[in-house]
Protein backbone atom coordinates (compact mmCIF):
# COMPACT_ATOMS: atom_id res chain seq x y z
CA UNK A 1 0.00 0.00 0.00
CA UNK A 2 0.75 3.74 -0.21
CA UNK A 3 1.30 6.04 2.50
CA UNK A 4 2.22 9.97 2.17
CA UNK A 5 4.98 10.72 4.68
CA UNK A 6 5.05 14.76 5.48
CA UNK A 7 8.58 15.97 7.45
CA UNK A 8 9.46 18.59 9.20
CA UNK A 9 12.45 19.91 10.42
CA UNK A 10 15.92 18.51 10.60
CA UNK A 11 13.44 14.75 9.33
CA UNK A 12 12.88 17.14 5.67
CA UNK A 13 16.77 17.47 5.90
CA UNK A 14 17.43 13.70 6.19
CA UNK A 15 14.98 12.67 4.16
CA UNK A 16 15.48 15.11 1.64
CA UNK A 17 11.86 16.35 1.06
CA UNK A 18 8.63 17.90 3.03
CA UNK A 19 6.60 15.71 1.23
CA UNK A 20 7.04 12.09 -0.26
CA UNK A 21 4.47 8.94 -1.30
CA UNK A 22 6.28 6.07 0.00
CA UNK A 23 5.28 1.93 -0.37
CA UNK A 24 4.83 0.30 2.79
CA UNK A 25 3.90 -3.05 3.45
CA UNK A 26 0.06 -4.07 4.42
CA UNK A 27 -0.85 -3.31 8.15
CA UNK A 28 2.29 -2.11 9.04
CA UNK A 29 2.39 -0.52 12.22
CA UNK A 30 4.03 3.20 13.33
CA UNK A 31 7.27 1.43 15.17
CA UNK A 32 7.58 -0.71 12.20
CA UNK A 33 7.48 1.91 9.99
CA UNK A 34 10.33 3.63 12.22
CA UNK A 35 12.31 0.86 11.94
CA UNK A 36 12.30 0.83 7.79
CA UNK A 37 12.51 4.43 7.88
CA UNK A 38 16.01 4.46 9.84
CA UNK A 39 16.86 1.74 7.31
CA UNK A 40 16.68 3.77 4.74
CA UNK A 41 18.06 7.07 6.21
CA UNK A 42 20.28 5.77 9.13
CA UNK A 43 20.52 9.52 10.54
CA UNK A 44 17.16 9.20 11.04
CA UNK A 45 17.43 6.94 13.91
CA UNK A 46 19.09 9.69 16.30
CA UNK A 47 15.93 11.05 16.35
CA UNK A 48 14.93 8.61 19.16
CA UNK A 49 11.36 8.35 20.46
CA UNK A 50 10.03 10.52 17.94
CA UNK A 51 6.07 10.52 17.56
CA UNK A 52 4.16 10.32 14.51
CA UNK A 53 0.82 11.69 13.83
CA UNK A 54 -1.17 10.02 11.67
CA UNK A 55 -4.18 12.21 9.63
CA UNK A 56 -3.77 14.85 12.57
CA UNK A 57 -3.36 12.86 15.55
CA UNK A 58 -0.39 11.63 17.13
CA UNK A 59 -0.65 7.99 17.43
CA UNK A 60 1.44 5.21 19.59
CA UNK A 61 4.22 2.70 18.00
CA UNK A 62 1.50 -0.02 17.85
CA UNK A 63 -0.70 2.08 15.85
CA UNK A 64 -1.77 0.02 12.40
CA UNK A 65 -1.34 2.21 8.91
CA UNK A 66 -3.75 2.14 6.11
CA UNK A 67 -3.68 2.69 2.77
CA UNK A 68 -3.24 6.87 1.75
CA UNK A 69 -2.50 7.27 5.54
CA UNK A 70 -0.79 10.86 5.82
CA UNK A 71 2.16 10.67 8.33
CA UNK A 72 3.82 13.03 9.99
CA UNK A 73 6.55 13.83 11.35
CA UNK A 74 7.77 17.27 13.75
CA UNK A 75 10.70 16.73 15.24
CA UNK A 76 11.49 19.37 17.83
CA UNK A 77 12.73 22.66 17.60
CA UNK A 78 14.04 24.51 20.17
CA UNK A 79 14.60 28.19 18.71
CA UNK A 80 13.29 31.38 20.33
CA UNK B 1 0.66 57.34 47.93
CA UNK B 2 -1.22 53.47 48.63
CA UNK B 3 -4.32 55.13 49.48
CA UNK B 4 -4.17 57.85 46.46
CA UNK B 5 -3.94 54.71 44.51
CA UNK B 6 -6.49 52.94 45.29
CA UNK B 7 -9.01 55.65 45.15
CA UNK B 8 -8.03 56.90 41.84
CA UNK B 9 -8.36 52.90 41.06
CA UNK B 10 -11.30 52.19 42.85
CA UNK B 11 -11.59 48.18 43.88
CA UNK B 12 -14.86 46.47 42.91
CA UNK B 13 -16.12 45.32 45.84
CA UNK B 14 -18.30 48.66 46.17
CA UNK B 15 -17.04 49.71 49.73
CA UNK B 16 -16.24 53.36 49.80
CA UNK B 17 -12.40 53.29 50.06
CA UNK B 18 -12.57 56.59 52.28
CA UNK B 19 -13.76 55.21 55.30
CA UNK B 20 -12.71 51.15 54.83
CA UNK B 21 -9.09 51.33 53.67
CA UNK B 22 -9.02 48.32 55.33
CA UNK B 23 -10.92 46.34 52.78
CA UNK B 24 -8.47 46.97 50.43
CA UNK B 25 -6.58 44.01 51.77
CA UNK B 26 -9.53 41.58 50.64
CA UNK B 27 -10.75 43.19 47.36
CA UNK B 28 -7.71 42.66 45.32
CA UNK B 29 -8.95 42.71 41.84
CA UNK B 30 -8.08 46.17 40.51
CA UNK B 31 -10.97 47.72 38.22
CA UNK B 32 -9.55 50.07 35.11
CA UNK B 33 -9.36 53.90 35.56
CA UNK B 34 -10.49 56.48 33.30
CA UNK B 35 -7.21 56.57 31.34
CA UNK B 36 -7.27 52.64 31.03
CA UNK B 37 -10.84 52.61 29.36
CA UNK B 38 -9.91 54.37 27.05
CA UNK B 39 -6.96 53.28 25.91
CA UNK B 40 -8.57 49.58 25.67
CA UNK B 41 -11.86 51.50 24.27
CA UNK B 42 -11.10 49.12 21.79
CA UNK B 43 -11.37 45.83 23.75
CA UNK B 44 -14.35 47.19 25.63
CA UNK B 45 -16.04 46.98 22.61
CA UNK B 46 -15.28 44.36 21.39
CA UNK B 47 -18.12 41.21 21.35
CA UNK B 48 -16.83 38.41 23.98
CA UNK B 49 -14.65 40.99 25.95
CA UNK B 50 -16.02 43.75 27.36
CA UNK B 51 -14.66 45.76 30.80
CA UNK B 52 -14.43 42.06 32.93
CA UNK B 53 -12.34 40.64 30.19
CA UNK B 54 -9.83 43.49 30.70
CA UNK B 55 -10.06 43.41 34.00
CA UNK B 56 -9.02 39.96 34.14
CA UNK B 57 -5.74 41.03 31.93
CA UNK B 58 -5.39 43.99 34.28
CA UNK B 59 -5.31 41.43 37.57
CA UNK B 60 -3.10 38.58 35.74
CA UNK B 61 0.12 37.97 36.04
CA UNK B 62 2.26 36.40 33.32
CA UNK B 63 6.11 35.21 33.51
CA UNK B 64 7.81 35.55 29.85
CA UNK B 65 11.01 33.89 29.74
CA UNK B 66 12.68 34.49 27.37
CA UNK B 67 13.29 37.66 25.34
CA UNK B 68 14.96 36.45 22.06
CA UNK B 69 12.47 36.82 18.77
CA UNK B 70 9.65 35.18 20.57
CA UNK B 71 9.57 37.85 23.70
CA UNK B 72 10.14 40.90 21.27
CA UNK B 73 6.44 40.43 20.07
CA UNK B 74 5.06 38.67 23.10
CA UNK B 75 5.57 41.02 25.57
CA UNK B 76 4.98 43.68 22.95
CA UNK B 77 1.76 42.81 22.48
CA UNK B 78 0.97 41.66 26.56
CA UNK B 79 2.10 44.82 27.61
CA UNK B 80 -0.26 46.48 24.96
CA UNK B 81 -3.21 44.45 25.86
CA UNK B 82 -2.96 45.40 29.28
CA UNK B 83 -1.46 42.40 31.44
CA UNK B 84 -1.30 43.75 34.65
CA UNK B 85 2.45 42.22 36.29
CA UNK B 86 4.87 41.02 33.28
CA UNK B 87 7.79 39.04 34.64
CA UNK B 88 10.77 39.41 32.27
CA UNK B 89 13.26 36.54 32.52
CA UNK B 90 16.90 36.81 30.64
CA UNK B 91 20.56 36.72 31.77
CA UNK B 92 21.98 38.07 28.25
CA UNK B 93 23.31 41.37 26.80
CA UNK B 94 22.19 42.78 23.25
CA UNK B 95 24.03 41.81 20.38
CA UNK B 96 24.43 43.22 16.43
CA UNK B 97 23.09 39.85 15.55
CA UNK B 98 19.86 39.91 17.26
CA UNK B 99 18.72 43.22 15.85
CA UNK B 100 17.34 41.55 12.18
CA UNK B 101 14.54 39.74 14.60
CA UNK B 102 14.33 41.41 18.12
CA UNK B 103 12.64 44.12 17.13
CA UNK B 104 12.13 45.16 21.10
CA UNK B 105 15.58 46.35 21.24
CA UNK B 106 17.52 49.47 18.92
CA UNK B 107 20.83 50.00 17.75
CA UNK B 108 21.39 52.06 20.62
CA UNK B 109 21.16 49.23 22.71
CA UNK B 110 23.62 46.95 21.53
CA UNK B 111 25.55 46.28 24.52
CA UNK B 112 23.26 46.62 26.95
CA UNK B 113 21.66 44.15 29.43
CA UNK B 114 18.62 42.70 27.84
CA UNK B 115 16.23 42.88 31.12
CA UNK B 116 16.05 46.29 31.63
CA UNK B 117 16.75 47.91 27.71
CA UNK B 118 12.53 45.55 27.51
CA UNK B 119 11.29 46.93 30.09
CA UNK B 120 12.44 50.24 29.60
CA UNK B 121 10.95 50.26 26.16
CA UNK B 122 7.97 48.37 27.23
CA UNK B 123 7.09 51.07 30.16
CA UNK B 124 6.93 53.70 27.07
CA UNK B 125 4.66 51.56 25.53
CA UNK B 126 2.04 51.28 28.45
CA UNK B 127 2.67 52.91 32.00
CA UNK B 128 -0.69 50.83 33.42
CA UNK B 129 2.02 47.55 33.54
CA UNK B 130 4.26 46.65 36.34
CA UNK B 131 7.09 45.04 35.42
CA UNK B 132 8.78 42.77 37.46
CA UNK B 133 12.68 42.32 36.29
CA UNK B 134 14.54 38.64 36.21
CA UNK B 135 17.99 39.47 35.02
CA UNK B 136 19.31 36.37 35.73
CA UNK B 137 19.71 32.23 34.34
CA UNK B 138 16.61 30.58 34.57
CA UNK B 139 18.07 27.23 36.08
CA UNK B 140 16.78 24.49 38.40
CA UNK B 141 17.47 26.58 41.52
CA UNK B 142 15.28 29.38 41.07
CA UNK B 143 12.71 28.11 38.37
CA UNK B 144 9.68 27.33 41.01
CA UNK B 145 10.11 30.03 43.22
CA UNK B 146 9.93 32.80 40.26
CA UNK B 147 6.93 30.67 38.60
CA UNK B 148 4.80 31.08 41.63
CA UNK B 149 4.20 34.18 41.57
CA UNK B 150 2.82 33.98 38.19
CA UNK B 151 -0.62 32.98 36.84
CA UNK B 152 0.46 32.02 33.42
CA UNK B 153 3.87 31.31 32.05
CA UNK B 154 5.05 31.54 27.95
CA UNK B 155 7.98 30.17 26.84
CA UNK B 156 10.19 31.60 24.47
CA UNK B 157 13.87 30.31 25.52
CA UNK B 158 16.11 29.28 22.65
CA UNK B 159 17.18 26.41 24.10
CA UNK B 160 16.62 22.67 24.65
CA UNK B 161 17.38 22.15 28.09
CA UNK B 162 15.22 25.17 29.22
CA UNK B 163 12.52 24.03 27.40
CA UNK B 164 12.19 20.85 29.43
CA UNK B 165 12.86 23.07 32.71
CA UNK B 166 10.00 25.50 31.97
CA UNK B 167 7.90 22.53 30.71
CA UNK B 168 8.69 21.03 34.68
CA UNK B 169 8.80 23.76 36.60
CA UNK B 170 5.30 23.92 35.20
CA UNK B 171 4.05 21.05 35.92
CA UNK B 172 5.44 21.33 39.68
CA UNK B 173 3.93 24.71 39.97
CA UNK B 174 0.64 23.80 38.46
CA UNK B 175 1.02 26.39 35.73
CA UNK B 176 0.33 26.71 32.26
CA UNK B 177 3.19 26.92 30.07
CA UNK B 178 2.13 28.83 26.95
CA UNK B 179 5.19 26.89 24.38
CA UNK B 180 5.82 28.20 21.10
CA UNK B 181 9.35 27.54 19.23
CA UNK B 182 11.32 28.41 15.98
CA UNK B 183 13.74 26.74 13.37
CA UNK B 184 14.58 28.51 10.18
CA UNK B 185 11.29 28.93 8.71
CA UNK B 186 8.96 27.16 11.24
CA UNK B 187 7.31 27.42 14.26
CA UNK B 188 5.51 25.31 16.50
CA UNK B 189 2.64 26.17 19.48
CA UNK B 190 0.70 24.75 21.57
CA UNK B 191 -0.46 25.55 24.85
CA UNK B 192 1.06 22.72 27.86
CA UNK B 193 -0.51 21.43 31.27
CA UNK B 194 -3.45 24.02 30.96
CA UNK B 195 -6.43 23.20 33.29
CA UNK B 196 -9.44 23.10 32.04
CA UNK B 197 -11.56 22.58 35.17
CA UNK B 198 -11.43 18.79 35.33
CA UNK B 199 -8.02 17.98 34.34
CA UNK B 200 -4.52 19.08 32.75
CA UNK B 201 -3.75 19.09 29.46
CA UNK B 202 -0.94 17.62 27.58
CA UNK B 203 2.60 18.77 27.85
CA UNK B 204 6.12 19.19 26.41
CA UNK B 205 7.11 15.28 27.37
CA UNK B 206 3.66 13.74 26.34
CA UNK B 207 4.78 15.59 22.95
CA UNK B 208 8.50 15.06 22.85
CA UNK B 209 9.59 12.55 25.75
CA UNK B 210 12.92 12.88 25.29
CA UNK B 211 15.42 16.16 23.82
CA UNK B 212 17.37 15.12 20.48
CA UNK B 213 20.90 14.23 20.70
CA UNK B 214 22.81 17.35 20.89
CA UNK B 215 24.05 19.19 18.26
CA UNK B 216 21.60 17.55 15.75
CA UNK B 217 18.78 20.43 15.63
CA UNK B 218 21.02 23.47 15.09
CA UNK B 219 19.79 26.95 17.20
CA UNK B 220 19.17 29.76 15.53
CA UNK B 221 22.28 31.08 16.05
CA UNK B 222 23.68 27.53 13.94
CA UNK B 223 20.74 27.10 11.46
CA UNK B 224 19.87 30.38 11.08
CA UNK B 225 15.69 32.08 11.28
CA UNK B 226 14.33 34.56 8.97
CA UNK B 227 13.67 37.51 11.18
CA UNK B 228 9.74 37.96 10.24
CA UNK B 229 9.26 34.13 11.70
CA UNK B 230 9.39 34.74 15.69
CA UNK B 231 7.50 37.70 14.78
CA UNK B 232 4.45 35.68 13.33
CA UNK B 233 4.87 32.49 16.13
CA UNK B 234 5.57 34.91 18.81
CA UNK B 235 2.50 37.14 17.95
CA UNK B 236 0.41 33.65 18.09
CA UNK B 237 2.11 32.86 21.59
CA UNK B 238 0.73 36.32 22.74
CA UNK B 239 -2.12 35.37 21.73
CA UNK B 240 -2.74 31.73 23.14
CA UNK B 241 -1.42 33.77 26.54
CA UNK B 242 -4.43 36.37 25.98
CA UNK B 243 -6.99 33.30 25.65
CA UNK B 244 -5.73 31.16 28.87
CA UNK B 245 -5.93 34.83 30.92
CA UNK B 246 -9.37 35.92 29.85
CA UNK B 247 -11.54 32.70 28.83
CA UNK B 248 -12.12 33.98 25.36
CA UNK B 249 -12.03 31.16 23.06
CA UNK B 250 -10.55 27.58 23.15
CA UNK B 251 -6.98 27.58 23.54
CA UNK B 252 -4.69 25.57 22.40
CA UNK B 253 -4.92 22.35 24.76
CA UNK B 254 -4.02 19.03 23.53
CA UNK B 255 -2.94 20.47 20.01
CA UNK B 256 0.50 21.40 18.24
CA UNK B 257 0.25 24.03 15.75
CA UNK B 258 3.12 24.28 12.79
CA UNK B 259 3.46 26.68 10.72
CA UNK B 260 5.87 26.50 7.27
CA UNK B 261 6.26 29.98 6.42
CA UNK B 262 8.21 28.83 2.78
CA UNK B 263 4.91 26.81 1.50
CA UNK B 264 2.64 29.05 3.88
CA UNK B 265 0.90 25.86 5.23
CA UNK B 266 0.15 24.91 8.53
CA UNK B 267 -1.30 22.29 10.45
CA UNK B 268 -2.81 21.52 13.94
CA UNK B 269 -2.13 18.21 15.12
CA UNK B 270 -3.84 16.54 18.32
CA UNK B 271 -1.09 15.58 21.13
CA UNK B 272 -2.27 13.03 23.53
CA UNK B 273 -1.01 12.44 26.95
CA UNK B 274 1.83 9.84 27.59
CA UNK B 275 1.11 7.25 30.23
CA UNK B 276 4.84 6.95 30.77
CA UNK B 277 5.23 10.37 31.27
CA UNK B 278 7.67 10.55 33.82
CA UNK B 279 6.38 13.22 35.72
CA UNK B 280 2.39 13.59 34.79
CA UNK B 281 2.17 9.60 33.65
CA UNK B 282 0.55 6.95 35.86
CA UNK B 283 3.68 5.81 37.82
CA UNK B 284 5.47 9.12 38.21
CA UNK B 285 9.79 8.76 38.13
CA UNK B 286 10.93 12.47 38.70
CA UNK B 287 9.79 14.66 41.37
CA UNK B 288 11.66 17.52 41.45
CA UNK B 289 13.37 19.35 38.96
CA UNK B 290 17.37 17.84 37.45
CA UNK B 291 20.23 19.12 35.74
CA UNK B 292 18.73 19.75 32.12
CA UNK B 293 21.94 20.02 30.76
CA UNK B 294 23.08 16.45 31.55
CA UNK B 295 19.52 15.38 30.63
CA UNK B 296 19.84 17.20 27.34
CA UNK B 297 23.63 16.40 26.68
CA UNK B 298 24.38 19.32 25.86
CA UNK B 299 27.38 19.91 28.07
CA UNK B 300 29.58 18.29 25.66
CA UNK B 301 28.73 21.18 22.99
CA UNK B 302 29.21 24.14 25.17
CA UNK B 303 32.34 22.62 26.48
CA UNK B 304 33.85 20.49 23.95
CA UNK B 305 35.23 23.00 21.46
CA UNK B 306 36.42 19.50 19.35
CA UNK B 307 34.26 17.16 17.92
CA UNK B 308 33.72 14.07 15.56
CA UNK B 309 31.05 12.48 14.36
CA UNK B 310 31.18 8.43 14.01
CA UNK B 311 30.92 8.54 10.38
CA UNK B 312 33.99 10.96 10.74
CA UNK B 313 35.52 8.40 13.03
CA UNK B 314 34.86 5.62 11.39
CA UNK B 315 36.83 6.83 8.11
CA UNK B 316 39.44 7.42 10.24
CA UNK B 317 39.86 3.95 11.57
CA UNK B 318 39.42 2.97 7.87
CA UNK B 319 42.09 5.50 6.69
CA UNK B 320 44.37 3.70 9.68
CA UNK B 321 44.65 7.99 10.99
CA UNK B 322 46.83 7.57 13.75
CA UNK B 323 45.16 8.76 16.70
CA UNK B 324 44.65 7.45 20.72
CA UNK B 325 40.95 6.29 21.63
CA UNK B 326 40.06 6.83 25.14
CA UNK B 327 36.40 5.35 26.90
CA UNK B 328 35.68 7.03 30.06
CA UNK B 329 32.57 4.96 30.43
CA UNK B 330 32.75 2.60 34.03
CA UNK B 331 34.59 -0.83 33.57
CA UNK B 332 30.92 -2.80 32.59
CA UNK B 333 30.38 -0.70 30.46
CA UNK B 334 33.25 -0.91 28.39
CA UNK B 335 33.41 -4.67 28.89
CA UNK B 336 29.86 -4.96 27.40
CA UNK B 337 30.91 -3.24 24.04
CA UNK B 338 32.94 -0.39 22.90
CA UNK B 339 35.51 0.93 19.99
CA UNK B 340 38.99 0.10 20.98
CA UNK B 341 41.04 2.03 22.99
CA UNK B 342 41.84 2.73 26.81
CA UNK B 343 39.58 2.40 29.65
CA UNK B 344 40.02 5.52 31.76
CA UNK B 345 36.73 6.02 33.76
CA UNK B 346 35.77 9.57 33.73
CA UNK B 347 36.07 10.15 37.56
CA UNK B 348 39.65 9.06 37.39
CA UNK B 349 41.28 10.53 34.62
CA UNK B 350 43.39 13.05 36.41
CA UNK B 351 44.62 9.70 37.74
CA UNK B 352 45.79 8.60 34.57
CA UNK B 353 47.57 11.62 33.10
CA UNK B 354 50.11 9.44 31.94
CA UNK B 355 48.23 6.97 29.17
CA UNK B 356 46.14 10.61 27.60
CA UNK B 357 48.97 11.84 25.31
CA UNK B 358 49.18 15.93 25.08
CA UNK B 359 49.87 15.62 21.44
CA UNK B 360 47.98 14.04 18.43
CA UNK B 361 44.61 12.61 17.67
CA UNK B 362 43.17 11.85 21.17
CA UNK B 363 39.64 10.53 21.19
CA UNK B 364 37.19 10.45 24.15
CA UNK B 365 34.15 8.93 23.65
CA UNK B 366 31.23 7.47 26.39
CA UNK B 367 27.98 6.43 25.93
CA UNK B 368 26.01 9.61 24.75
CA UNK B 369 29.35 12.26 24.32
CA UNK B 370 28.45 14.24 27.95
CA UNK B 371 31.11 12.66 30.71
CA UNK B 372 33.27 12.49 27.72
CA UNK B 373 33.20 15.95 27.14
CA UNK B 374 33.07 16.66 30.94
CA UNK B 375 36.55 14.74 31.35
CA UNK B 376 37.52 17.04 28.06
CA UNK B 377 36.87 20.46 29.57
CA UNK B 378 38.42 19.14 33.22
CA UNK B 379 42.02 18.27 31.13
CA UNK B 380 41.81 21.11 29.29
CA UNK B 381 41.19 23.60 31.90
CA UNK B 382 43.44 21.72 34.71
CA UNK B 383 46.06 20.09 32.86
CA UNK B 384 46.14 22.31 29.74
CA UNK B 385 45.53 19.75 27.13
CA UNK B 386 44.47 20.98 23.35
CA UNK B 387 43.98 18.28 21.14
CA UNK B 388 41.27 16.31 22.93
CA UNK B 389 38.30 15.49 20.37
CA UNK B 390 34.98 14.13 21.89
CA UNK B 391 33.38 12.10 19.80
CA UNK B 392 29.73 13.51 19.10
CA UNK B 393 26.85 11.23 20.10
CA UNK B 394 29.35 8.64 21.48
CA UNK B 395 28.79 5.08 21.35
CA UNK B 396 25.48 5.32 21.17
CA UNK B 397 25.64 6.88 17.61
CA UNK B 398 27.90 4.65 16.84
CA UNK B 399 25.45 1.70 17.14
CA UNK B 400 23.24 3.54 15.27
CA UNK B 401 25.05 4.06 12.57
CA UNK B 402 26.76 1.00 11.97
CA UNK B 403 26.04 -1.79 14.61
CA UNK B 404 22.49 -2.00 15.75
CA UNK B 405 23.83 -5.59 17.59
CA UNK B 406 25.80 -3.48 19.87
CA UNK B 407 24.95 -4.50 23.50
CA UNK B 408 25.33 -0.48 24.91
CA UNK B 409 24.70 -0.62 28.74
Amino acid sequence: MEIKLVAYGIAREIIGHSEMKMKVVDKITIGEFKKSIVGQYPEFGRLRDLRFAINEDYQNDDFVLTTNDEVVVIPPVSGG
Amino acid sequence: MLYSYLTENKTKCGYSLDYKLNIIYICLIMSLSLSEKIRYSRHLNLPQFGLDTQEKLKNSKVLVVGTGGLGAPLLQYLTAVGVGTIGVVDFDTIDESNLQRQVLFGTSDIGTEKTSAAIKRLQGLNPHVKFIEHNLRFDSSNALSIIANYDVVADGTDNFPTRYLVNDACLFGGKTNVFASIFQFEGQVSVFNYFDGKEFGPNYRDLYPSPPPPGMVPSCAEGGVLGVLPGIIGSLQALEVIKVLTGIGTPLSGKLFIFDALDFSTRKLNVRKDPQNPISGSNPTIDHLVDYDEFCGVKDLHFSEKYISVEELSEWKKQGVKMQLIDVREPHEHEAANLGGVLIPSKSVELHLDQIPKVGKVVFYCRSGARSAKAIKLLKEKYGYTNLINLDGGILAWKEKFDQAMRVV
